[in-house]
């Protein structure tokens, strides 16, 4: 039988005990903020400077001496063209990557270094990578100083990011529907395309946006490889001119990108430069945000009709 | 070599599948199935039973290659021959993709593709190549109705296999493994995760299966074997301790450790 003063024995031990829980909450709520409040913080102060500054001009504006003048044209345009082929040539390289590593490589010690040597890669700082490239797609392959060097370099960089995230996707999928497909009598290629592939989508296309968040806003190996601080003309557009330009003639012309605008503008002394700096950055911030919320997007839509 | 009873016991005119020679496993370093010697007969329901980690799955996964899967597995010795053709299942020249096209596999937990229902089903046939609408339709239908599940989901094929009950799921797995027309069916447990009334349709279905094919199931749950098998093999500690008709086997076992099993006194 319960006495009723056991009773408040155990009330006394409960809330004690409960106080550790509150405890460890504020705790956490504490170390969320001090992220999520720096961010806000410096967002917040951005924008304030920035957005005032942004019209319809600034977006299609070449860089000026002028800071009421100068815009970020060749800068957005220099971006989007960079990621789209840093996208397509890492995208197809590390899911095919990781899908090896995954599906097919016999479990021996010379997959277990390749293993390690990919989460190395991913250590490595960005300017190394800078370097590398100079060498290997400026000079040896004669890409120039071009969309298609720092395209293919941010490629390299995010690379071991877009491996690891295949790799952690395939590997979320439960052995029971692998081993249904093979038990199906499927081939190690018809269970990769029929199911691998498609179940494991939404979490490459996380890692792939991970990646390309973070290359949209590198900015030491595209100096090294040479992008240009100034340049006030586009790209050459496929079929467009006089000579008509190839179609991908584009790919092999110099450029500037976002955070090299911004960097530009920072190191000028005028206050109304800064201004546009804050500006640009918003733009790039928003950019991501941007990626992110599709990505976001688009993993909900596929996964809605995944379940295990 | 001691043959297993049951091979002569009063089974005339039976027709055996498949024969289990001197078999011999090992994962990695472990000796998982000692010597096994065991006959699946034609068009037969053949239970395997025994304490957890026995070898019942290791000996079941065996018929369709699924060890080939992963690394450090090992068939050491013997091998499984499948009739009429003689066909050696675990001989190295032996594709194991063509093995699992002559016998498919319903697994413990129901296991369907995030597909729609009708393409759960058809991907057993999509696998052999098939491509034509008609043929496929007419199969995918066949098979729903072989598993009994026809009459529940003809009308929602395109719906998600998972939005199905975990009964339904289950038979929809079957009617995948029946699909493709295989020789045999293995189950490994295919009731453990699934609530009575659902097990009862799964038994009934496998009884009604063998009508047209050979059905080597695994199970935890000795009433379930007594109910659902014509034979019945008892294993322990990877070794095949006794084979026989499941009435014999259940009524006077030949072998001390079998009646203890089957008493209860142990495992
Ligand atoms: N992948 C594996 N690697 C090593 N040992 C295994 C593996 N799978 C099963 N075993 C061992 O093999 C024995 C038989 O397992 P299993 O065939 O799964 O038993 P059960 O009769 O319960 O189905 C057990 O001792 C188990 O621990
Ligand atoms: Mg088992």
């Amino acid at each position: 039988m319960l006495q009723s003063a056991d009773l408040d024995a155990i009330r006394a031990i409960i809330a004690r005990a409960k106080r550790w829980d509150m405890f460890f909450a504020l705790l956490g709520i504490l170390s969320l903020m001090v992220g999520v409040l720096t961010f806000t913080a410096l967002f917040v102060d951005m924008a304030i400077q920035g957005v005032p500054r942004l019209d319809f001009e600034f977006f299609t504006s070449f860089p000026s001496r002028r800071a009421a003048n100068a815009g970020i044209l060749s800068a957005w345009v220099g971006t989007v063209l960079v990621m789209l082929v840093t996208a397509l040539a890492a995208v197809p390289l590390g899911v095919a990557a990781g899908v090896y590593l995954e599906e097919y490589a016999p479990k021996n010690w010379i997959t277990d270094i390749i293993e390690i040597n990919i989460s190395n890669l991913a250590g490595i700082p960005s300017i190394v990578y800078g370097l590398l490239a100079l060498g290997l797609f400026v000079y040896y392959f004669g890409f120039g100083q071009s969309i298609l060097s720092a395209g293919l370099t941010l490629a390299l960089l995010i690379l071991p990011v877009i491996i690891v995230a295949t790799r952690e996707a395939i590997r979320a999928i439960p052995q029971s529907i692998h081993e249904g497909s093979y038990a199906c009598g499927a081939t190690t290629w018809q269970t990769v395309s029929d199911h691998i592939l498609p179940y494991s989508s939404a979490g490459i296309l996380t890692g792939v946006i991970i990646g390309m968040a973070r290359a949209i806003g590198e900015t030491a190996p595209i100096i090294t490889i040479g992008a240009l601080t100034f340049i006030a003309f586009l790209p050459p557009a496929p079929f467009a001119g006089d000579p008509p330009a190839g179609l991908f003639e584009w790919i092999f012309a110099p450029f500037t990108v976002m955070p090299i605008q911004m960097f530009n503008w920072t190191s000028r002394p005028e206050a109304a430069f800064t201004v546009n700096a804050a500006a640009a950055g918003f733009v790039l911030v928003f950019m991501t945000l941007a990626m992110n919320g599709l990505a976001i997007y688009v993993r909900y839509r596929l996964r809605k009709n995944i379940k295990w | 070599m001691q043959i297993p009873s049951g091979l002569e016991a009063g089974v005339e005119g039976d027709l055996l599948k498949a024969e289990v020679r001197d078999l011999d496993f090992y994962y990695g370093g472990f000796h998982a199935l000692k010597h096994v010697t065991m006959p699946v007969h034609d068009r037969k329901v053949t239970a395997l039973i025994g304490p957890s980690g026995c070898g019942k799955s290791t000996l079941l996964r065996c018929f369709n290659r699924m060890h080939d899967l992963y690394p450090g597995n090992r068939y050491a010795g013997g091998g499984i021959v499948l009739h009429p053709d003689n066909t050696n299942l675990l001989a190295q020249e032996v594709d194991p993709i063509e093995v699992r096209m002559r016998i498919s596999m319903v697994f413990q937990k129901p296991n369907p593709f995030p597909k729609s229902i009708y393409e759960n089903v058809a991907y057993s046939l999509r696998v052999r190549g098939m491509r034509n609408k008609n043929e496929l339709d007419d199969r995918v239908e066949a098979a729903l109705k072989g598993a009994a599940l026809w009459n529940e989901v003809s009308n929602r094929l395109n719906e998600l296999g998972a939005n199905l009950s975990g009964g339904q799921q289950q038979r929809l797995c079957i009617a995948r493994a029946l699909a493709s027309d295989p020789e045999i069916i293995l189950f490994d447990e295919p009731t453990s995760a699934l609530d009575p009334i659902a097990t009862a349709s799964i038994e009934e279905l496998v009884t009604e299966l063998k009508e047209n094919v050979t059905i080597l199931i695994v199970t935890h749950n000795m009433q379930q074997a007594a109910r659902i098998s014509d034979f019945t093999a008892y294993m322990y500690l990877g070794e095949m301790v006794e084979f026989g008709i499941t009435d014999q086997i259940f009524i006077k076992p030949t072998k001390k450790a079998t009646e203890d099993y089957i008493t209860g006194r142990f495992g």
